[in-house]
């Protein structure tokens, strides 16, 4: 009887690591997907050539708008970046359980956000070939530098907190997978480390990816503020706010949580992990995103409010022209369509459901992205001063087809890594199912 | 007591002949060294006495022994232009003051600038702005060039150091070193920086040109450029482009710590602190605590009237403000 037990809970374990391991192989719609992201890439490649060639000046950027769509999607790509510590560290310290299978979507999506996040603050430098001045001649007053310092920290942190946990899963790929390149074998084994899951070694891991999730909770705030203080640190008007740093960081980890809602969606279904991902994870992240997305409209009522309460002569320009000026319609847009409605409609659990809250979330990171936009491009509209004596493109920003190009291609980037990881590594943790559910049998 | 007294008495003679030792052994030794010396100098050829030019241009030949290396700093590997556009000029303090009342937007200024620093015609390191402070306030012509603040935003925020503050009050850009980031003209709260989004007009001519600090030429695609107070036309002892330029007596130009600046136009120098106290002087935005350079004489008894035609520009400001 109990040897019966045992082979049945034995089958078990190995249906756990088959399913789990299934999804890393080729396959035609993997070939496809992929070289249809690496052509698109190479389009817009191209692009950045003709930027690299002409200057700036094939972007819709001028003297008074001089950041703009760069601008705004390098604070998308940090902000997205954060979700890796809110699930691995936040919700992986304080005990949530449930969580444990999403870590390393988190994972992926942090770590290739954030080390494109760099490439995208290269793509807005007028002397891109200059790079390495920010090292030789780093003034640590500048806020860019702090940056530059805390996003490869981040980046560095974050690979470790992905590589660590990842261990096991990787021996696990070079002993159970048939069917791989020889090639591919050696280099699991390689990063294997030597794994053999003895007590000493698990309990090493263990230590260490625990220190590692306390490690970057302090680093992820930093990144995200410090990237907020790019824009407080000025006197404009709409940046010269005290709350930037926690508004910022808030903002950050409801796009994050909507991107992982839209890779855990798609992972389900594509990689047939429904017995994984449950329809429970939905309806947890869902009731996560409402809540970041309450601390978010606490924020964004603090920020729009209280200026507008008093109307100070140039709060009152660019506040109108928020409201109910030019950039009124993506204003109202990206507030109801990315923010109060997805927290109205994720009060019912019918629209935590996978489908519903699929649509929910891509409108929330649409939003997201917008919402940096709209940090970025009206503020530098208003200047103190009258803008006079220049050409009418001077006076409105209007983003160009090259610029919207060369915008896209650190997304194509991001779905490049996240696609090709989740190709080689199991996008379920399989030890830590393992574990777990041997502990929920005790 | 008595005993006290008696022994350094005793102890006299043996003191005089260790006094008289040491003096000894003391001029052996001073007079080898003296020696030793002469003939060092002996054995020295021409060849181990250098010519040295000073910073102040002046040529010495001084003894090879007596040079040491200086540590190698960060600003070795610029041009000399470029390490007297850090230093600037010793000495002086330098300030600007718009009299308004006089500005008849005769743009000669502008010309002039954009002239001297290569610049296309929509670039402005100064610009004559119609402004119109509120419905009832009259409007009027403000030339602005960059503030060249004592506490500049710009130069806080440049993350290699690019652009500068000396200490004879001139901010300035190295665009040889400039990233292209452009934080400083986000920075900026007076607009004063302009951006070479595409090839700088005259690029073909001032390619052989060795770069200029205090002018910024040639100008560098992707690199910010902004007003210099022309640092390199004061490094000559005249006035900024813009100043001589002006046919209407609005710029005063001057040294803070001699509290004197001259009239452009007119050439007479006049006491700065009394010019500002005489006429009302005050600076722009000074709730942002940039501490401009730059005064302004406030638009009163107008010599000029205000053109017609630029009243709606003037008011397209105000219109925003809901007056």
């Amino acid at each position: 009887m109990a040897k019966n037990l045992d082979m049945l809970e034995q089958t078990k374990l190995d249906k756990i690591t088959s399913d789990l391991l299934r999804h890393i192989r080729m396959n035609k719609s993997f070939v496809l997907w992929l070289s249809f992201l690496g052509l698109a890439l190479v389009v817009c490649i191209y692009a950045y050539t003709i930027q690299l060639k002409e200057g700036l000046s094939v972007t819709g950027l001028r003297d008074y708008v001089s950041w703009g769509m760069y601008i705004g999607n390098f604070i998308f790509f940090v902000a997205t970046s954060l979700v890796g510590m809110l699930i691995s560290a936040v919700l992986g310290l304080s005990g949530q359980k449930w969580a444990a299978p999403l870590a390393r979507i988190a994972e992926f999506i942090a770590l290739a956000f954030a080390a494109v996040a760099g490439l995208v603050i290269v793509m807005d430098m007028g002397r891109p070939e200059r790079l390495l001045n920010v090292m030789l001649f780093a003034r640590i007053q500048s806020p860019i530098v702090w940056d530059i310092t805390v996003v490869i920290t981040y980046v560095a942190i974050s690979a470790l907190l992905l590589y660590l946990p990842l261990i096991p899963d990787i021996k696990m790929c070079a002993d159970k997978l048939t069917n791989i390149h020889p090639l591919l074998r050696k280099l699991y084994r390689i990063l294997a480390l030597n794994w053999k899951g003895t007590p000493e070694q698990a309990k090493l891991l263990k230590k260490s990816t625990r220190i590692l999730a306390i490690m970057i909770i302090p680093v992820a705030l930093a990144i995200h503020t410090v990237t907020s203080w790019l824009f407080a640190s000025t006197t404009r008007v709409g940046w010269d706010s005290s709350i930037f740093g926690p508004y910022f960081v808030t903002g950050a980890f409801v796009s994050g949580a909507a991107a992982v809602i839209i890779a855990m969606f798609f992972y389900r279904t594509n990689f047939k992990l429904k017995d994984y991902i449950t329809e429970l994870h939905f309806d947890k992240m869902g009731k996560l995103l409402v809540l970041l997305s309450l601390v978010y409209l606490y924020f964004n009522l603090n920020e729009f409010m209280v200026p507008g309460y008093k109307m100070k002569k140039f709060d009152a320009i660019h506040l109108r022209e928020l409201f109910t000026g030019a950039h009124a319609l993506l204003f109202w847009s990206v507030q109801i369509f990315g923010l109060i409605l997805p927290i109205l409609l994720l009060f019912f659990k019918k629209m935590r459901k996978p489908a519903p809250i699929l649509i929910i979330a891509i409108f929330v990171i649409l939003g997201a992205w917008f919402k940096r936009y709209l940090i970025v491009v009206p503020t530098l509209e208003h200047p103190f001063l009258p803008i006079q004596n220049v050409p009418l493109n001077f006076k409105f920003y209007a983003p160009t087809l090259v610029e919207t190009m060369i915008t896209i291609a650190p997304i194509i980037l991001v779905l490049i890594i996240i696609t090709i990881l989740s190709k080689l590594f199991p996008i379920v943790p399989i030890q830590e199912t393992i574990e777990h559910l041997e502990e929920s049998k005790k | 007591m008595s005993e006290q007294n008696e022994q350094p008495k005793k102890k006299s003679r043996r003191d005089f002949i260790q006094q008289i030792g040491i003096l000894g052994v003391g001029s052996a030794i001073a007079g080898s060294a003296v020696w030793a010396g002469i003939n060092y100098d002996k054995k020295k050829k021409a060849g181990d006495r250098i010519k040295v030019l000073t910073a102040e241009n002046e040529l010495l030949e001084i003894d090879k022994n007596d040079t040491t290396k200086i540590k190698k700093s960060k600003y070795d590997n610029l041009t000399l232009l470029q390490k007297e556009g850090r230093v600037g000029i010793p000495g002086k303090r330098w300030v600007m003051v718009v009299d308004l009342s006089k500005c008849k937007n005769a743009r000669k200024c502008m010309s002039a600038c954009q002239h001297a620093h290569h610049l296309r015609p929509e670039q402005h390191h100064i610009n004559v702005l119609k402004m119109q402070e509120s419905k009832n306030t009259p409007p009027f012509y403000m030339a602005k060039p960059c503030q060249h603040c004592d506490n500049p935003p710009c130069v806080a925020v440049c993350p290699v150091d690019a652009t500068y503050k000396r200490p004879d009050g001139i901010v300035l850009i190295d665009n040889e070193r400039c990233i292209g980031c452009r934080f400083c003209i986000a920075a900026c709260p007076y607009s004063a920086r302009v951006f070479h989004w595409t090839t700088p007009l005259n690029e073909e001519e001032d390619k052989d040109k060795v770069y200029n600090v205090e002018l910024n030429v040639p100008q560098r695609k992707g690199t910010v450029s902004k007003c210099l107070f022309s640092a390199d036309r004061l490094r000559e002892g005249k006035m900024p482009y813009c100043v001589s330029a002006c046919p209407n007596g609005v710029y005063y130009f001057g040294d803070e710590n001699e509290d004197a600046v001259t009239n452009g136009t007119t050439k007479e120098t006049v006491r700065f602190q009394k010019l500002l106290a005489d006429n009302a002087g005050y600076r722009l935005m000074p709730e942002l605590g940039t501490n401009p350079r730059v005064y302004y004489l406030p638009p009163k008894n107008k010599s000029y009237p205000f053109q017609e035609g630029d009243k709606s520009e003037a008011e397209e400001h105000l219109d925003n403000n809901n007056g």
